[in-house]
């Protein structure tokens, strides 16, 4: 009984105290308040599902922390909300993403992707007339067109909304004042905006649609490019919702919705409608895309050459450089040790963005300070930095010797002081020259110290999207014919980004999600193999 | 302590050159290396002092034209102080928070026992695995979906991007603090634990007092990542009052070797130079909160 007593009262932690309780009390009053405004706000706007999981959460949370005991959770509670919304929920998305073909093709569901193929497939009606337009403002505050027809010098009017504003015929009898020409000057109940107002018109002016009749689709409507003209447009193409069926009006090809790759497609011939899709579930083909799609595999195998290279060879001449720097420094005789050990670390301090941009203006190949100054033996056969596969993957690989030598630097040093005076004193006793103590005794020491340092350096430079991305942007980009971009100093990362958030060829988030997860996959088998060898380091040296 | 005094000693005895054999030399690589990592800070800060950006026949600090610093501390449309301003937010107040919900979860994980510890230790390391560039995505969607329902705390909002970089930074730092957090013998706990002290006592007066210095190191860290941040920064802010400095000042890359070349360098020197005063002045803790507790500097 005494020791159960002794269990409960080591897990509740003891008694609280009174300001203890009071400041949970207080904390999470204001959490249970700001859950509260949102759960109204959630409810305002019919989102019931995401209601009731925050408060479900909410109350999980009040009840974690007003129980007695169940301490780890109290502890981990914050941590874990935060990390699963923002950590694991993003890895799990990405996941999911990456059997999807989500992408600026296809961005939305169904119904999204349909309207953006109906807004954006527009033809002017042929034989149509014309109109010379003023953008004016209703007394209600609506923005609409009083439009000059050229042919037959009549005036209509109307707005976006045609049960307020629809279009018809103004005459003097509605306040319509006109010049000589017949054209509008004036008209009861509209302001006309000035150029300057037209402009301030939101969303633009440009992108209004004034139908002329009830249904925008069948009847069409006017629209603008100018503001000064504009003509009676219709849509492209009909829809029938029951069999999920375009048809273009121009030659009524048929094109139906196919569900497998997110398209409006012809059955006879394969067309697509439009380059606008929405999103579907597309399995494995993402991932088979990054092993057999030609415009990939080829660049790929380099590319990941290179990534392994750049990975290893920062983590070794930062290793190296820090390594040897700290063993000549590790020594109290020099004098102003200290002003070394500053200025070394400097460039660790400095801001990693800035040094990028800073580096790109002294390896500029004209205008850079390093093929002017310190290479400015070599007369005008300059080197060029960013042109060239050879010196940009050089650059590259300085820059980032640069930027990561002083942290080497500094965890060398800690580690080297924490060994022990007495072994090398000892081994210096025995005989053993300065050499062969770094070597028998330091190095081993040092090694299994910094093992799983250098581990996570080499996945951080695996990945080390800044050091790429901010200096050489990937380039130089020496094959025109690639249908995706791919550099000579792109690593895996970089390329991924751009398959991502590319502009020229369009961001596919389901290819790029592929490629993250089996990046995720290479890095973590990578370090847990590692890890398992180094603890049997750890235990062979112990 | 013994043998260096004897070291000394024959070092005075042996002249110059034997003087020079086992440390002169030092100073000659300390020199060396004192010149490539400056460098390129002397450059820019040489850039920043002249007036067109353009270094003189590459000499360095033979203009000393303090105009690009007056100019963007007053630029409508630069805005830097409020730049440096929305930085100092961002980065001060995740590098409290991150530092204080690590050490909350590291303190689980060292001091108390519960099952799914391990597999959350693990998994801990394997989230961080993932690269976050690639999660921009998914944060962007989560970010954008907040803005929907609360404003307040979705895009372009401070507090929306604090979130995520606290989501993003505590995987690391709870597994380096809980490698400190072990270094503190149990001992010490368990006999305040018998005087009677409650666990938040024992948190908050004994463990987080003894590793103040490396909390403190840590959120140092946590505050120049955050400070150098320019990815996610520049999804989320959209407009130049909201900019933190890496994408503020961005824009004045546009077009190098102008006025604008000159002008970032005076930015780049007026942003770093507080952090690096900070880092070097603290370089001793430094060493430290890099190794987790693993290597004591």
């Amino acid at each position: 009984m005494r020791t159960r007593n002794k269990n409960f009262e080591l897990h509740s932690g003891g008694t609280p105290s009174l300001r203890g309780t009071l400041a949970k009390i207080f904390i999470l009053g204001i959490v249970d308040a700001g859950v509260g405004f949102v759960l109204m706000i959630l409810i305002g706007k019919e989102k019931y599902g995401l209601a009731i999981f925050f408060g479900i959460v909410t109350i999980v949370v009040n009840w974690i922390y007003l129980r007695r005991g169940g301490l780890p959770a109290k502890y981990l509670a914050p941590g874990v909300l935060l990390l699963l919304a923002f950590q694991v929920y993003v890895v799990i998305f990405s996941g999911y993403i990456s059997f999807t073909n989500y992408g600026d093709a296809h961005n939305g569901n169904y119904a999204e992707a349909l309207d953006a193929i109906q807004q954006s497939a527009v033809e002017p009606i042929e034989g149509a007339s014309e109109y010379e337009i003023k953008v004016v403002r209703s007394d209600d505050g609506a923005v609409q067109f009083l439009a000059f027809d050229l042919a037959t010098n009549k005036i209509f009017m109307g707005g976006e909304n045609y049960s307020k504003h629809p279009w018809r015929e103004q005459t003097a009898a509605d306040g319509l004042v006109t010049d000589d020409s017949g054209y509008p000057t004036a008209l009861d109940g509209v302001t006309f905006l000035t150029d300057e107002e037209i402009t301030e018109v939101d969303p633009g002016v440009t992108t209004l649609k004034i139908p002329l009749g009830p249904d925008l689709k069948k009847d069409g409507f006017i629209a603008t490019a100018d503001a000064f003209f504009a003509q009676q447009n219709r849509f492209s193409f009909t829809y029938d919702e029951k069999t999920r069926v375009m048809t273009r009006v121009s030659d009524n090809k048929e094109f139906i919705a196919d569900e497998t790759v997110g398209y409006f497609k012809s059955a006879e011939d394969g067309e697509l409608l439009s380059g606008i899709g929405w999103q579907v579930r597309v399995g494995w083909s993402n991932y088979q895309k990054i092993f057999t799609d030609k415009n990939l595999r080829g660049p790929l195998g380099g590319i990941l050459i290179w990534t392994f290279f750049f990975a290893f060879a920062s983590v070794f001449s930062t290793f190296v450089a820090g390594l040897a720097l700290a063993l000549t420094f590790n020594d109290q005789r020099i004098r102003g040790l200290r002003i070394y050990r500053a200025i070394f670390i400097l460039p660790y301090a400095f801001p990693a963005f800035l040094s990028a941009y800073v580096w790109r203006g002294l390896l500029n190949t004209e205008n850079g300070f390093i093929n002017n100054t310190i290479l400015g033996f070599m007369g005008d056969n300059k080197i060029q930095w960013f042109e060239q596969q050879g010196a940009a993957r050089a650059a590259v690989l300085l820059v980032n010797l640069w930027l990561g030598f002083p942290y080497m630097f500094l965890i060398c040093t800690g580690a080297l002081q924490a060994i022990p005076n007495d072994l090398t004193e000892a081994a210096s006793i025995d005989g053993a020259s300065p050499w062969k103590i770094v070597k028998f005794i330091k190095l081993p020491l040092l090694l299994v110290s910094l093992a799983p340092l250098l581990i996570a350096s080499f996945a951080y430079n695996f990945n080390n999207f800044g050091a790429i991305y901010l200096l050489t942007g990937g380039g130089p980009f020496l094959d025109p014919t690639l249908k995706v971009e791919a550099g000579a100093t792109d690593i895996l990362i970089t390329f991924v980004y751009r398959i991502a958030f590319s502009r020229s060829v369009g961001a596919d988030y389901g290819l790029a999600s592929a490629f993250s997860v089996l990046i995720f996959l290479i890095i973590g088998s990578i370090s847990y193999f590692s890890f398992k060898r180094t603890r049997g380091l750890e235990e062979r040296a112990q | 302590m013994t043998t260096i005094i004897l070291k000394h000693d024959k070092a005075k005895r042996g002249g110059a050159l034997r003087w020079f054999m086992q440390v002169g030399w030092k100073h000659l690589v300390g020199l060396f290396v004192i010149a490539f990592s400056t460098f390129p800070l002397l450059y820019i800060l040489s850039t920043s002092l002249t007036e067109t950006g353009n270094i003189e026949n590459y000499v360095l600090f033979r203009q000393f034209y303090l105009g690009n610093y007056t100019d963007l501390l007053k630029s409508p449309d630069y805005p830097f102080v409020i730049w440096m301003k929305n930085t100092l937010i961002l980065a001060g107040v995740t590098a409290v928070l991150s530092v204080f919900i690590s050490a909350l979860a590291a303190f689980a994980f060292s001091r108390l026992r519960f099952k799914g510890r391990r597999a959350g230790l693990l998994s801990l390391i394997a989230v961080q695995m993932f690269p976050s560039i690639l999660g921009l995505v998914a944060v962007y969607g989560i970010l954008s979906k907040i803005t929907d329902y609360v404003p307040a705390i979705g895009l372009g909002t401070k507090t929306g991007l604090i979130l995520v970089y606290l989501g993003g930074s505590l995987g690391g730092g709870t597994y380096l603090m809980y490698g400190f957090f072990n270094t503190i013998p149990k001992e010490l706990d368990e006999a305040a634990k018998i005087d009677g002290a409650t666990h938040t006592q024992i948190f908050f007066k004994i463990i987080l007092r003894l590793v103040a210095p490396v909390l403190a190191v840590m959120a140092l860290l946590s505050f120049i990542g955050t400070f150098g941040d320019y990815v996610l920064a520049s999804i989320v802010f959209n407009t130049n009052e909201q900019y933190t400095v890496a994408v503020g000042l961005q824009l004045l890359l546009a077009d190098p070797w102008t006025k604008n070349w000159a002008m970032f360098a005076a930015g780049a020197v007026m942003a770093s130079t507080p952090i690096v005063i900070l880092f070097v002045s603290l370089q001793k803790y430094i060493t430290n909160g890099l190794t987790g507790g693993a290597v004591k500097g």
